[in-house]
């Protein structure tokens, strides 16, 4: 099954790097030089962004779902996305931080939101504290976003902002993709190194202590890796919501449930899901940043999902 | 891997609920833990499985407890499941985070908790006294050296009850540490050894005639024997 997705992953990556407002083949019959501009600089960074981020937001959804032992946890529900979108805001529109202090801005916004949340639920919190303490640290995190909004430093800034915080893969160039995607991977290995762990933490926190794992490292590790996974691509992408929240449901029942084992699942088709989003933006009539567009189609879901568990 | 031979829990001044009690467990020996509702059976069971954060210590073999799948596996009362894995799965993890897939062994611990006909079937679809044995089960998979089981017979119906009594035993005899906590003082003077738990502290350890008499029942539980079964005092 993974081999399936990453298979998937790599058609609709050609298919990403393939579509564009221009036809590369027919510029590089008269221009090659132009072409491998256009390929390096617009359709590599665009095509190598949707895959990292996607597969970041979905396997950092998976381990967020599994460390919380909460299918509906998620990123973006709880807090980190919107932290790392308020960390680049700052990093980058205030502190006059470049393309680094940007991502790195958005690893340490998502990192504060959720060291936020475990200090207001307590560890071993239950469900409903959690989802009670995300929805607080979420809803004062975007209301700091309103804040740094409404103290933009001039128009212009306050329109690059929003336009930013949509969420957008376009006009991203090959040095934000070489920075985020070592990030994302990062995060990205300790969460796949970390599955067996969280697998064992679906018996409860107690039997996985039973079974020697050193929950309150498990938990560090994790919280770290996730800011990494989402953070980075929060920083460089916008706000992308229900990637991480969907995908991980989507694949957890090809993992037999096991809620760690679907980490790498998870991000292969968060991977697939993001490039494939990307494409349709593209491909559609009308402008539609990407993070309107996942958030249209991961809204329903997760309404669905809420349905269901009724 | 070599059987321990004591489970030796030092327990001084521990908090919350515990007065100082310093105990010794035997390996090849079914203890039952009883007591009223917030006696402490639960916090004696944890700080035995090396679960409780407090000044007390708890030694295996004369060792600080290192968890370990087959050293000693810890049951919750819980028999909450929050992901709609089957059984077998379910199972599987008390195998440990590192442990090889082991078929076998799942498929022999469901049928020794007669759950072997649930194994493919969502544990969150089960009722709570299939689950139950389910979550059995998976204590037992590793085959652990000492179990430390918090009300394993709760939610059963009688039959099965007497069924996971005996299955413990045997694990007794097959020379693992088994303590279990459990209300039934029927099935609890099956046990070889019995603790009595009252207001956090420990008021008798021995075996069943020497803990289960009148006076104590009445003193701590308010209950007796009469001639329609047990009654209030």
């Amino acid at each position: 099954m993974t081999l399936r997705l990453a298979l998937l992953c790599l058609v609709l990556a050609l298919a990403s790097l393939a579509i564009g407002p221009v036809d590369l083949v027919a510029i590089h019959a008269r221009d090659p030089e132009l072409a491998r501009t256009l390929f390096l600089e617009l359709r590599l960074p665009r095509t190598g962004l949707a895959l990292a981020i996607g597969a970041g937001l979905g396997g950092a959804g998976a381990a967020t779902q599994a460390l919380l032992r909460n299918p509906l946890a998620s990123p973006d529900v709880l807090g980190p996305s919107t932290g790392a979108a308020l960390g680049a805001v700052l990093a980058g529109y205030f502190l006059g931080a470049g393309v680094i202090g940007m991502a790195l801005g958005g690893v340490g916004g998502a990192l504060a939101a959720l060291a936020l949340l475990l200090a207001l639920a307590g560890s071993g919190a239950g469900s409903p504290q959690l989802i009670l303490a995300g929805v607080a640290v979420a809803t004062l995190l975007g209301v700091a976003i309103n804040l740094a909004l409404s103290l933009a430093p001039s128009p212009f800034a306050l329109y690059d902002l929003m336009t930013w915080l949509m969420g957008s893969l376009a006009d991203r160039t090959l040095p934000q993709l070489l920075l985020a995607a070592p990030l994302i991977g990062l995060g990205l290995v300790l969460l796949i190194r970390s599955a067996p762990a969280l697998d064992a933490l679906a018996l409860g926190e107690e039997v996985a202590q039973s079974l020697g794992i050193a929950t309150a490292s498990l938990n560090r590790r994790t919280i770290m890796a996730v800011a990494l996974a989402t953070g980075a691509g929060v920083a460089v992408a916008g706000s992308i919501g229900f990637i991480g929240l969907v995908v991980p449901h989507l694949v957890r029942p090809l993992t037999g449930h096991r809620p760690g084992a679907a980490i790498l699942p998870a991000a292969l088709a968060g991977a697939a899901l993001l490039t494939a989003a990307d494409i349709a933006v593209r491909l559609l009539p009308v402008d539609l940043k990407l993070g309107v567009l996942t958030a249209l189609i991961g809204a329903p879901f997760f309404l669905w999902l809420i349905l269901r568990g009724r | 891997m070599m059987l321990p031979d004591t489970l030796e829990a030092i327990t001084i001044a521990r908090p919350p609920m515990l007065a100082p009690l310093s105990l010794s467990l035997q390996p090849g020996t079914l203890t039952g833990v009883i007591g009223p509702n917030g006696a402490g059976k639960t916090t004696l069971l944890k700080a035995l499985a090396g679960l409780s954060q407090g000044p007390g210590r708890v030694l295996l073999d004369g060792q600080p407890l290192v968890p370990h799948p087959r050293r000693l596996a810890w049951l919750p009362a819980s028999r909450e499941a929050i992901w709609p894995m089957t059984a077998a799965t379910l199972v599987a993890l008390g195998l440990g985070p590192a442990a090889a897939p082991d078929p076998a062994a799942v498929l022999a611990a469901l049928n020794a908790c007669d759950a072997a006909g649930l194994a493919d079937r969502p544990v969150n679809q089960l009722s709570t006294g299939e689950r139950a044995r389910v979550l059995l089960a998976r204590a037992l998979v590793a085959r652990p050296a000492w179990l430390l089981l918090d009300e394993p017979i709760a939610n059963l119906d009688p039959g099965h009850r007497l069924d996971v009594m005996a299955l413990l035993a045997a694990e007794a005899a097959r020379g693992a540490g088994v303590v279990l906590a459990l209300h039934d003082l029927d099935l609890a003077a099956r046990c070889e050894r019995l603790l009595l738990m009252d207001g956090g502290q420990l008021v008798a350890d021995g075996p069943p005639d020497a803990v289960l008499t009148p006076d104590l029942l009445a003193c701590v539980f308010g209950v007796a024997r009469g001639h329609h079964g047990w009654q209030r005092t």
